[in-house]
């Protein structure tokens, strides 16, 4: 997908794309309110990230101003905590926000919810082989078979589905997952994987175990 | 906020008072001076036709070939008459002999006599009585030979008249005090007037209500109303600083958390030594340790200070509970637990944000203590006289522990394991539930493990 950030904290603001950019998202960034306004008149976002506190003005002017033309979902970055900045967000027509510092899963998680009200984003299927997943709304297409997903065994999917042929380890699974519960271990790691592995059932990508290195999707 | 106010005194009561006491020295002293007056007018009246008497029996006095004689006038006892029906007694001396009249009335002695009127009061055969004297000096027997003429007159009448007098200005300054009475406390009452309606004005005012007084009030309270409207402008100074301040903190606090935070798990992502990636992960629960701190000192100071200076306003339930839900749901996702609401339309007078925030940290606590892929219920139902918000997780439960022990700052149950937190919410949610009046319990859930939550608020 791709997103519009619009962040005058540099250093944040470069974590923020590399590290969405490990998830395949495409993101760019405006340091200040005009810079966004250029991007915006330039590409169609699936998404806008947008700081409050910016250097040429209030994010929420910019806000009920982009709202008066543009449909563009918007998701604020505040570092502001009082329910009520969140409300007059929310307000001013901000779809979610999310408080800094903020985890990166649960920015993703938000993003889905965004747009999975919003009717969808461009990309939002993935398809390896005769398995088709939608990655907003958790379901998956096995052959003919219609299967709902728990987040976190999409979460897990997800990952393997976009690192085809690929070994990943019990330990780069465990990121993957880390943020969702504190307390996530490896061994949980293998029930999700015998889970997926139920719900793939049928389908031609398998989940093949790679002895004292971790799991490998494969396409039979 | 009477009741937190020592009074002592009232000054409407002692101005009553003060000017009540005036009235009623004003009331003795004229009721005196009229007594006073009345007995000496009545007295100089009856001096007067004593005087009249006794020098028209005076004159009548003649002397004929040596003897002294005398024609007592009838006018001389006539107008004594004209007072009412006193008793007279009159005698004439002559040389010290008795030429007429009661041999006993003590009259002064011969030698003594003086042209003039003189006047004496008396006690005489029982009475007291007032009497006039003159004297005479006639030649008989080529001889001056010394007269005196005294009349005296019982004073029943004089003492009823004086009396009278005196009960009638009693009851005059009797009715002079009670209405002078009336008077001062009408008067008090009036003068005090700006005081109490300025007293009024500002209980009226909502505790977040801190403009300054545009009423107008008399010269001497001016400077009082003064010093408030000051004292209002420091205050709302003062806490629009604070608020600003909070703001502020956060976001320095928050930014560069923000910044480690992504970072380390961009290095978590990085990083392929599994010892490597249990320290980025320490690393990533130590951030979120510090911005929950951070973000839950925050709301605590917000929520004391809105509590401080509560404003209710109607607030409806299930629109809040439902949009604390939906902040919450993605975040309850991501460990596939469901929130299941069963929501009766309720409406409470109270302060939204503050509600809000409390009930965000009841149920981030639930969310952030349940195991994945279980249940938190959240039911809002009537309870006696006013709400109820139930919140019920799977999780490990409270172990027994008190809902006051729990409630404490910075009291974090003693099974947390190494869940982030700072034992901020609870007591977050306490301090809110106790400004409206309400209550927060924490008990088992009646059902397998995990613990309820119950956010009790009354209507109004």
């Amino acid at each position: 997908m791709r997103f519009l950030l619009v962040e005058d904290n540099q250093e944040l603001a470069a974590s923020i794309v590399t590290r969405m950019g490990l998830d395949g998202h495409v993101v760019d960034h405006a340091a200040a309110l005009d810079a966004a306004e250029t991007c915006l008149r330039c590409t169609e976002y699936d998404l806008i990230l947008l700081d409050v506190m910016l250097p040429d003005g209030d994010g929420r002017d910019f806000l009920s101003r982009h709202r008066s033309d543009r449909t563009t979902p918007v998701i604020v970055l505040t570092a502001r905590s009082q329910v009520s900045d969140r409300v007059g967000m929310l307000d001013l027509g901000a779809d979610d926000y999310i408080t800094k510092p903020f985890d990166f899963s649960e920015l993703e998680a938000r993003i889905r919810a965004v747009l999975r009200r919003r009717g969808g984003a461009a990309d939002n299927r993935i398809t390896l082989g005769d398995v088709t997943v939608d990655l907003l709304a958790g379901t998956l297409r096995v052959a003919t078979r219609d299967v709902t997903l728990r987040n976190r065994e999409l979460r897990l999917l997800e990952v393997f589905i976009r690192n085809p042929g690929q070994i990943l380890s019990k330990a780069q699974l465990l990121d993957r997952l880390f943020s969702f519960d504190a307390e996530i271990t490896e061994n949980a790691i293998e029930v999700y994987v015998a889970r997926l592995r139920r719900r793939l059932d049928g389908g031609s990508p398998r989940i093949e175990t790679v002895r004292g290195m971790g799991y490998r999707m494969t396409v039979q | 906020m009477t009741e937190s106010v020592r009074t002592r005194g009232s000054i409407s009561r002692r101005l009553t008072l003060q000017l009540a006491a005036i009235a009623a020295l004003l009331a003795l002293l004229s009721w005196g001076m009229i007594r006073g007056f009345s007995q000496q007018a009545a007295e100089q009246t009856q001096d007067n036709i004593l005087a009249a008497s006794v020098t028209a029996i005076a004159e009548e006095l003649r002397s004929e070939a040596g003897q002294i004689r005398l024609e007592i006038p009838y006018a001389a006892f006539s107008m004594l008459g004209a007072i009412n029906e006193e008793r007279v007694f009159y005698r004439i001396v002559s040389d010290g002999e008795t030429l007429t009249g009661y041999d006993d009335l003590p009259v002064v002695q011969d030698g003594e006599i003086s042209a003039g009127v003189t006047f004496e009061t008396l006690t005489y055969r029982g009475d007291s009585v007032r009497m006039a004297m003159v004297g005479r000096t006639l030649f008989a027997s080529e001889r001056a030979v010394p007269v005196l003429v005294a009349v005296a007159q019982t004073r029943n009448a004089v003492d009823a008249i004086s009396a009278r007098i005196s009960r009638a200005a009693a009851l005059v300054s009797v009715a002079f005090f009670v209405l002078a009475a009336g008077l001062s406390f009408w008067a008090a009452r009036v003068s005090l007037r700006p005081l109490t309606a300025m007293a009024q004005t500002v209980a009226r005012r909502g505790p977040s209500d801190l403009s300054p007084f545009e009423t107008t009030a008399p010269h001497e309270i001016a400077p009082l109303l003064a010093a408030l409207n000051r004292f209002m402008d420091r205050l709302s100074a003062s806490l629009s600083r604070s608020e600003d301040f909070i703001a502020e903190a956060a976001h320095r606090v928050r930014t560069p958390l923000a910044t480690v935070r992504t970072q380390a798990e961009i290095a978590l992502h990085a990083v392929t030594r599994d010892e490597n990636k249990e320290i980025m992960r320490r690393v990533i629960r130590a951030v979120d340790e510090s911005s929950r701190s951070a973000g839950q000192l925050l709301d605590h100071a917000m929520v004391s200070f809105r509590t401080d200076n509560l404003t209710r306003n109607d607030v409806d339930l299930v629109d809040l509970v439902t949009e604390v839900v939906n902040g919450l749901r993605p975040t309850a996702e991501m460990k596939d637990i469901r929130i299941l609401t069963e929501l009766s339309p309720l409406r409470v007078q109270g302060d939204a944000i503050l509600l809000q925030n409390a009930l965000r940290n009841v149920l981030d606590n639930a969310i952030k203590y349940s195991p994945a892929d279980s249940r938190v219920t959240i039911t809002l139902r009537q309870a006696g006289a006013g709400a109820e918000i139930r919140i019920c997780d799977q999780g490990r439960g409270v172990n027994g522990a008190d809902t006051a022990t729990l409630t404490e700052r910075f009291r974090r149950g003693e099974n947390v394991g190494n869940v982030v937190g700072s034992g901020l919410g609870l007591t977050i949610a306490h301090e809110v539930a106790r400004a409206h009046g309400g209550r927060l319990d924490l008990a088992p859930a009646r059902k397998g493990t995990g613990t309820c939550v119950t956010l009790s608020l009354p209507f109004s």
